[in-house]
């Protein structure tokens, strides 16, 4: 599904470097996870692969299935099935939440030449999954993100996912502000999207995450790089022991 | 300029222009010549024209403007049921328009109403403007008084069933319109007015609203998408207690428009709103020029003035509140904000407030940027294409303002302009 060869990545405007050679797959189906330490580039990865400006690719490559990511624009990226629910959802003031999300959809599917979705019928399936994340209508008229609670607007980013039915979801930090219940909320709401043609990159910080979404491969990213990969136990050794061990090893 | 080259370039303004100077009407146009003499005509080192060349205002004949081809697109308000007072390059067009006749509202025209010795519209032609002539000069609005040869005069004494409706068509490449119109709200009355066209070449128009206790005065205006015209308009409103006064402007495009809106409010709890949308690419130059007045206690104002500027256009606002002693409980608020679609655009604001009062909330606020990076951004990351995206976040932009429009058919109407004015001129370049 995803593949990331070698990626070199620096800021445009200065010659700071953040990824230094990561190379990543995730095949259809799976869920992978990346932790890391603050600061080790996994946010500027997800930017990078969803087309955000400012950042200069200055060597390898990121294809989904197939397709060369680093040429599309952002628009495209989302359109061919990639999603990233952002860390920090940015705040759209005077853009209803609604229109945003109908446009959202329907601009996707025009790209891919398939049918608009009736004002009707977007409703009633929005109206449905708003639901089963505890959104509720109000939050759904008011601007887009604003005067959202850091939780809100997390769950907010899912209920887009799910609207959006991408191929390829990158999560960063959505658990980062949500309560408890919201975490079980959310991942509910990830679990009942896994299938055998959608896979997940989640980036995360804690194993709690990773109690509910369960992945099936761990990496930990460090100084722009995948140091290690392995499975779910990986998560754990790190919520034990932190990054020292897994760093120290590797120098 | 000296004195005398300031007397000899109003005499040539004024020298093909034509003074109907008969029954009630006489006298009012010399006091307004009078008070156009003294003014004389505006240069750019006036204070009140620092922002706006006024010299294509200023010139004996005006320069040529071609007319927009809107290639069959249907004009505003089209769908909308109203009554159509139709002028042609600021002619009277009575085949085009509807009979003048509308239940609990008086229509004439100037034109046929002047003659007469006596009319209802003597208390308030030309005295708004007189009155709105302090402490600033506004001597367009003198030498409209003086001169204008047509114009309609609207006396509600009820709630008017539908809107009336000026259209101001414009075919001459040379022509020079003025117009006046006055309007009457009588206590508890209510009136619509909406008004769409460029008008002419170049166009003088003036409004006097004058608001009875309870009236209330609805305004909606799309100025023409003409490139070349040039306007200059003035409103002067009078609000009497518990007055409503709401306005919005469109203008897209020209190369010249100056709007002013002289509001007085004299009774305690009336409501004035003006509001403005403004959109130019290139050789446009806007200047919303508004003036309020509180005089009673508890009345509230609200300025709403936003602008969208690409490719050299410039936009101006010059806003005052003025709450005199013992209008306490004023709520004044003034917005201006313009959204720069690339580097070449600039907006020049003036935020005034001057308050003699001491129980009393006034806020301004005036802000340039440009299009937010992050949230197109992020619509793009959500399959939205850039187009679409950035016509959403400019249409959030003017929001406010649109959102002083009470009726929604109209307020979609608007809107539906606003996008595809956007759609025409892609901003491929923004920063
Ligand atoms: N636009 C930018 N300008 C300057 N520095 C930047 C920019 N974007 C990223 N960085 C820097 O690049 C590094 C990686 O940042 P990034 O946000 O990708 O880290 P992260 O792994 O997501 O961290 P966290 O776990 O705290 O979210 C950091 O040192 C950050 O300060
Ligand atoms: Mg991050």
């Amino acid at each position: 599904m995803l593949k990331i060869n070698n990626l070199h990545v620096k800021l445009e405007e200065e010659d700071k470097v953040i990824l230094k050679g990561l190379t990543l797959h995730v095949p259809a189906g799976e869920v992978h996870a990346i932790m890391g330490p603050n600061g080790s580039g996994k946010s500027t990865l997800s930017y990078v692969l969803s087309g955000k400006g400012g950042y200069t690719v200055t060597a390898g490559s990121a294809t989904l299935e197939g397709a060369d990511l680093l040429e599309m624009e952002p628009e495209h990226r989302a359109a061919a099935g990639l999603f990233l629910a952002f860390q920090y959802p940015v705040e759209i003031p005077g853009v209803g939440n609604m229109t945003f999300l109908r446009t959202a959809v329907n601009a996707q599917r025009k790209t891919r030449g398939e049918p608009e979705m009736s004002a009707g019928e977007f409703l009633k399936v929005v109206r449905d999954k708003a639901k089963t994340l505890k959104i509720d209508a109000e939050m759904m008229k008011r601007p887009v993100n604003v005067g959202f609670s850091g939780g809100e607007k997390k769950r907010n980013e899912i209920l887009q996912m799910a609207m959006l039915e991408p191929k390829m979801c990158i999560l960063d930090e959505t658990d980062s502000g949500l309560d408890v219940d919201a975490m079980k909320l959310v991942s509910d709401g990830v679990n009942a999207l896994r299938a055998p043609g959608r896979s997940f990159l989640v980036i995360t910080h804690y194993q709690r995450l990773l109690d509910h979404i369960k992945p099936d491969v761990v990496h930990i990213m460090a100084d722009g790089r995948i140091i290690r990969t392995g499975g779910p136990e990986l998560a754990l050794e790190v919520e034990q022991n932190g990054y020292a061990d897994i760093l120290a090893q590797v120098q | 300029m000296a004195m005398a080259a300031l007397q000899q370039a109003l005499a040539a303004r004024i020298a093909g222009l034509d003074l109907p100077a008969t029954g009630w009407l006489g006298p009012l146009r010399a006091e307004a010549l009078a008070r156009l003499s003294v003014q004389g005509l505006p240069g750019k080192r006036d204070e009140y024209w620092r922002y706006t060349d006024p010299a294509a205002l200023n010139s004996a004949t005006p320069p040529r403007a071609s007319a927009f081809d809107s290639g069959g697109e249907a004009p505003v308000f089209d769908g909308i049921d109203r009554l159509k007072i139709v002028f042609v390059d600021g002619v009277f067009d009575a085949a085009a328009s509807d009979d003048l006749a509308l239940a609990g509202v008086e229509i004439d025209l100037l034109s046929r109403a002047m003659t007469a010795d006596i009319h209802w519209a003597q208390g308030v032609y030309g005295r708004l403007e007189a009155a709105g002539q302090v402490p600033v000069n506004r001597p367009f609005a003198a030498l409209n008084s003086a001169f204008a040869p047509e114009g309609v005069l609207i006396r509600v004494t009820g709630k008017a069933v539908k809107p009336i409706s000026m259209i101001y068509h414009h075919k001459s490449d040379s022509s020079d319109a003025i117009l006046h119109h006055c309007i009457k709200i009588e206590t508890g009355a209510d009136l619509t007015l909406l008004e769409n066209g460029p008008a002419a070449a170049r166009f003088n128009k003036v409004i006097e609203v004058d608001i009875a206790d309870g009236g209330s005065f609805h305004h909606i205006r799309a100025q023409g998408r003409d490139h070349d015209r040039r306007a200059v308009t003035h409103v002067f409103a009078r609000l009497a207690a518990k007055a409503r006064f709401k306005s919005f402007t469109l203008t897209a495009n020209g190369m010249l428009t100056r709007n002013e809106v002289v509001i007085d409010l004299q009774g305690s709890d009336s409501l004035a709103h003006v509001a403005g949308a403004a959109l130019g690419d290139g050789a446009f130059h806007h200047d919303d020029t508004v003036f309020i007045t509180h005089r009673a206690e508890r009345c509230e104002s609200r300025q709403v003035f936003k602008k969208v500027l690409k490719s050299g256009a410039v936009g101006v606002f010059q806003g005052k509140i003025l709450v005199q002693q013992g209008a306490q409980k004023t709520d004044g608020y003034q917005l201006s904000q313009a959204l720069l679609l690339d580097d070449d655009s600039q907006f020049l604001a003036k935020p005034e407030l001057e308050i003699y009062a001491d129980d009393v909330k006034c806020s301004h606020g005036s802000t340039t940027g440009a299009i937010d990076e992050e949230a197109l951004f992020y619509l793009r990351a959500r399959g939205v294409p850039r187009k679409t995206a950035e016509s959403l976040l400019v249409l959030a932009f003017l929001a406010e303002s649109i959102a002083e429009i009470d009726d929604a058919a109209i307020a979609d109407d608007i809107r539906a302009r606003l996008e595809n004015w956007l759609a025409r001129h892609d901003h491929s370049g923004a920063a």
